[in-house]
């Protein structure tokens, strides 16, 4: 990798010396923290804790879908304190689908991986003590929990037919404006307000840790992918969430305060709340998947025991993928009545995308060719990700079509497409950063053989949920449906025994994490041998509670440009 | 930096800005096509007015046997063409020329093609589990740079996804063919939760058309979620210029079979030609988040022959732009050109 640092076991001895793990206590510790790893900590469980209730969610969406007609609706609406009737059962499933995708973009993929992984290892990786604004970091973190905690509370107040906002995470106007009345969907909006200024305060923070804070000698060009494709994810936050805050709170002011942005009876344009909504939502796709790139870059590299292969190449196909993330942003709306020109315009910029994403696969596939790769768990992870977010990219590639659009634009073929590249790409990454480094944040070693297992029950699980709904969006099902036609039954059922299959992965998982914290090993500072050339490895697992108190030397005979020569 | 290296990471720029080029001027390369057949454009009106010419003419000939065969019969469920196939697997048959294009388009071109890519990848990644692991391969290469093989795989892409672009824009530059003068507007508006089928040209009545309950839908016979109780009604074989729009929130047209899809926007008109190739029934659902009962507001399509639309429109009190438009025009009428502009005067007024 572009860093090593052994050389500097002496300094960690020396963090153990003089006492650095200065705790307070309990509640200073953990509700008002300006540690980056204790916060990178609340984030996870934050993060998991909101995946539990998303994962929910789509089991309940799952179980309706198994079969046609509706069944279990009622009594949801019930659960929830509502009146069961017809519109409200319906009602209770557009909650449902705008609830499972926010929570999961929102408060499940992205505090995981930027504020947890985030927040944990970009500090650690360029070496420096902390980022850069520890009290702003404590503030993004308990605004993302206010967010969900506006979000959940939405679920319980009026929203038009039934309880809760039933928009979709897109929130589409006028269905979002004059189309739900009551105050569930202010609060849905509310908590998007909150969510993406905790961001957009993150990607400050990153941002400028990631400038000032690297140690003496650490390049840009020598900085581990991860941070390289955490510095990206800040840019991208930070000049794409101001648009959705924007557009956000033209819908508030639409619904409360009489204007008509998006309302045509006073000159405003529905259309225009699309192209505000999707000018956020593209780069924010990336958002979810850049950083899992980076840790999957780390993760080969460390257990091919070979250094990355292109680095540069790596480096800068992710600034390319996060500056044509943000011009291609129509391509989610090519039914909308986009002119010709603009559907041929976005269908071929929406294509210049796969020439970076296939730069990265491929690299990674030849950082593994010629190595000596052990099949740890965390790279067992990595292999499904390459694989698996190449099937979602390549259906990416038929959905960038604006001709083709026209009949797979929302059906299930874009639910597959995305969730390809979401919950089997953003997910895999997460589950491979946290097998990683879960031995460097909990110093103990989980079972390799529950997250071998774990992965390929969840791999199964996935595949047969999403394959199928492939062939429902060819067959024409749309999305956000709670009940379909007789002919789509059979690829439904399938897909909902596959849910099954996935949550009892989960299982496994939590199992694996009770395991590992009752009865696991003590982790070492690098359990992972010498592939591991990142600064975190340096230190202690866990790491002391403050590090590097005198910051580490980067020297240059370690770095990427003193390779060997090249050997074909 | 040495300049070896510098020269090299030059080189794998100027490729990827060449490819980049490249594949943003495929479009432009496809809009040339598109010019050059614009200036011959004026052909293709003059070869197509005859076409629609024939069909009233047709139209003639049968329309007498249409009226004293009583009134208009909805089709049967025989005639049902367009509808989710059960265990389906791929696209439903299509029933457009464009359809039929973008069904080439994917199952020739797309389908190969992601299904290659992601096979190779996944063959790369078991040949070096095979190959590549600790007990196999116990010291690992320190190769990190290979200018050539950079260079392959991004310009590989770029090729591959040039040859899918020239396709793509074609069938996006059929897909938006200007409808004839001549052809037969019908607007599709969304209500939540149902659809209003206007026909401006013939007289602006409206068909309001309503999910059936899935016991009347099996009793007819049709799929249930998809049966409705008046069909958006329309004329086969020839061009209709369909637009959509919405009274509420956004809505969606979508019809799989004539590959088909155009959000009903409010305060918007989309207008898109649609041609159906044959008589039948094609069934779509609205595709647009629209509220609670978004699932519950399908479209049926039923393309009569001509002649037989024409006796529909005149049962609901409407009109056919031929008879009494023509008998005013008779007496100038000299060349059968004269019936075009005649035909599109009360058109032009409402489109």
């Amino acid at each position: 990798m572009a860093t090593t640092a052994d050389t500097f076991q002496a300094h960690t001895e020396d963090h153990g010396h003089h006492d650095a793990d200065h705790k307070p206590a309990f509640f200073a510790r953990w509700f008002m923290s300006t540690n980056h790893k204790d916060i990178g900590t609340l984030y996870l469980i934050f993060a998991i804790c909101a995946g539990i209730i998303g994962g929910f969610i789509s089991g309940i969406m799952r179980m309706e879908l198994a079969d046609p007609g509706i069944q279990y609706l009622g009594y949801w609406v019930s659960l929830m304190g509502g009146e069961a009737s017809f519109d409200a059962n319906l009602h209770m499933w557009n909650v449902l689908i705008t609830a499972h995708g926010l929570i999961m973009v929102f408060f499940m993929v992205m505090p995981a991986m930027i504020g947890g992984f985030g927040n944990w290892f970009v500090p650690l990786m360029i070496g420096a003590p902390d980022m850069a604004f520890p009290r702003m970091n404590n503030i993004s973190f308990w605004l993302t929990v206010a967010g969900f905690t506006s979000l959940m509370f939405s679920t319980f107040v009026p929203g038009g037919t039934g309880m809760g906002a039933g928009i979709g995470w897109t929130a589409y106007a006028p269905l979002s404006t004059t189309g739900s009345t009551g105050p569930a969907v202010d609060f849905a909006i509310f908590s998007l307000h909150l969510a993406g200024a905790a961001s957009i305060m993150g990607a400050i923070n990153f941002i400028t840790t990631i400038f000032n804070m690297r140690a003496p000698g650490m390049t840009l060009h020598k900085m581990p992918l991860f941070v390289w494709s955490v510095l990206v994810t800040a840019f991208l936050l930070l000049l794409a969430l101001p648009v959705l805050a924007a557009a956000i709170t033209m819908l508030l002011t639409d619904r409360n305060f009489g204007t008509t942005f998006f309302d045509p009876a006073g000159g405003g344009d529905p259309v225009l709340y699309q192209h505000l909504f999707w000018f956020f939502g593209h780069p924010e796709v990336y958002i979810m998947i850049l950083p899992g790139f980076g840790m999957i870059s780390q993760i080969v590299a460390t257990f091919s025991r070979k250094p990355v292969f292109g680095y540069l190449g790596m480096a800068y196909a992710m600034v390319a993928i996060g500056l044509v993330g943000f011009v291609v942003w129509a391509h989610h709306m090519y039914t909308t009545g986009l002119d010709v020109n603009t559907k041929m315009y976005f269908t071929a910029a929406t294509m210049v995308i796969a020439v970076p994403t296939g730069v990265k696969i491929f690299s990674w596939i030849a950082t593994m060719w010629g190595g000596s790769i052990e099949f740890k768990s965390p790279l067992v992870w990595s292999m499904g990700f390459i694989f698996l977010f190449t099937v979602g990219g390549v259906t990416g590639v038929v959905l960038a079509n604006g001709g083709v659009d026209d009949v797979l634009h929302d059906t299930y073929y874009v639910v597959a497409h995305f969730h390809y590249v979401l919950s089997m790409g953003a997910v895999f990454s997460l589950f491979a950063g946290f097998y990683y480094w879960f031995p460097k944040m909990s110093g103990k070693m989980h079972s390799e053989f529950l997250a071998h297992l774990h992965f390929w029950v969840f791999f199964i699980g996935v595949n047969i949920i999403f394959f199928p709904q492939h062939f429902l969006g060819m067959d024409g099902m749309p999305r956000r449906i709670p009940d379909y036609p007789e002919a789509f039954a059979y690829w439904n059922n399938i897909s909902s025994y596959g849910y099954y299959i996935m949550a009892g992965s989960m299982g496994i998982f939590f199992v694996n994490l009770a395991y590992a914290f009752i009865a696991g090993k003590k982790a070492g500072d690098n359990p992972w041998g010498e592939g591991a050339t990142t600064l975190e490895w340096t230190l202690s697992s866990p790491p002391p509670y403050h590090q590097f108190e005198t910051l580490p030397v980067i020297e240059d005979h370690h770095d990427y440009h003193d390779h060997r020569p090249v050997t074909a | 930096m040495n300049f070896g290296t510098w020269s090299k990471r030059a080189l794998t720029m100027v490729t990827t800005l060449a490819a980049a080029a490249a594949l943003a001027m495929s479009p432009q390369v496809a809009m040339a096509q598109d010019a050059a057949a614009d200036v011959t454009a004026p052909l293709p009106p003059a070869a197509s007015a005859p076409v629609i010419d024939s069909a009233p003419a047709d139209a003639a000939a049968t329309s007498d046997a249409v009226p004293a065969a009583g009134a208009y019969q909805p089709l049967g469920t025989d005639m049902i063409k367009g509808q989710p196939v059960e265990r389906g697997m791929t696209f439903q048959n299509q029933y457009t020329d464009d359809g039929e294009f973008a069904l080439w388009m994917h199952d020739a071109i797309l389908l190969p093609v992601i299904t290659v890519i992601s096979l190779f990848v996944l063959g790369l990644l078991l040949w070096v589990v095979v190959r590549f692991n600790r007990r196999r391969n116990k010291v690992a290469s320190k190769t990190t740079h290979n200018t050539f093989i950079e260079v392959v795989w991004t310009v590989i892409p770029v090729l591959i996804l040039v040859v899918i672009a020239v396709p793509s824009i074609t069938l996006l530059a059929r897909q938006y063919e200007t409808p004839p003068a001549d052809a037969v507007t019908i607007k599709a508006t969304g209500y939540q939760w149902y659809w209003g089928y206007t026909y401006p040209d013939n007289g602006g009545f409206e068909i309001v058309s309503n999910m059936l309950s899935n016991e009347d839908a099996i009793a007819n016979g049709e799929p249930a979620m998809l049966a409705v109780d008046n069909r958006m009604v329309v004329p086969a074989n020839t061009p209709i210029r369909l637009q959509t729009t919405a009274a509420d929130v956004i809505h969606a047209f979508a019809v799989p079979s004539l590959w088909f899809k155009l959000d009903a926007v409010p305060g918007r008109l989309n207008e898109r030609l649609l041609t159906i190739k044959e008589p039948g029934i094609y069934y779509g659902q609205c595709s647009e988040l629209c509220g609670a009962r978004h699932g519950y507001m399908p479209i049926a399509v039923e393309a009569l022959p001509r002649a037989e639309w024409e006796a529909w429109v005149r049962e609901q009190g409407g009109t056919v732009a031929g008879d009494p438009v023509e008998e005013t025009a008779a007496p100038a009428a000299a060349a059968p050109a004269e019936a075009a502009p005649a035909d599109t005067a009360p058109e032009a007024a409402v489109s």
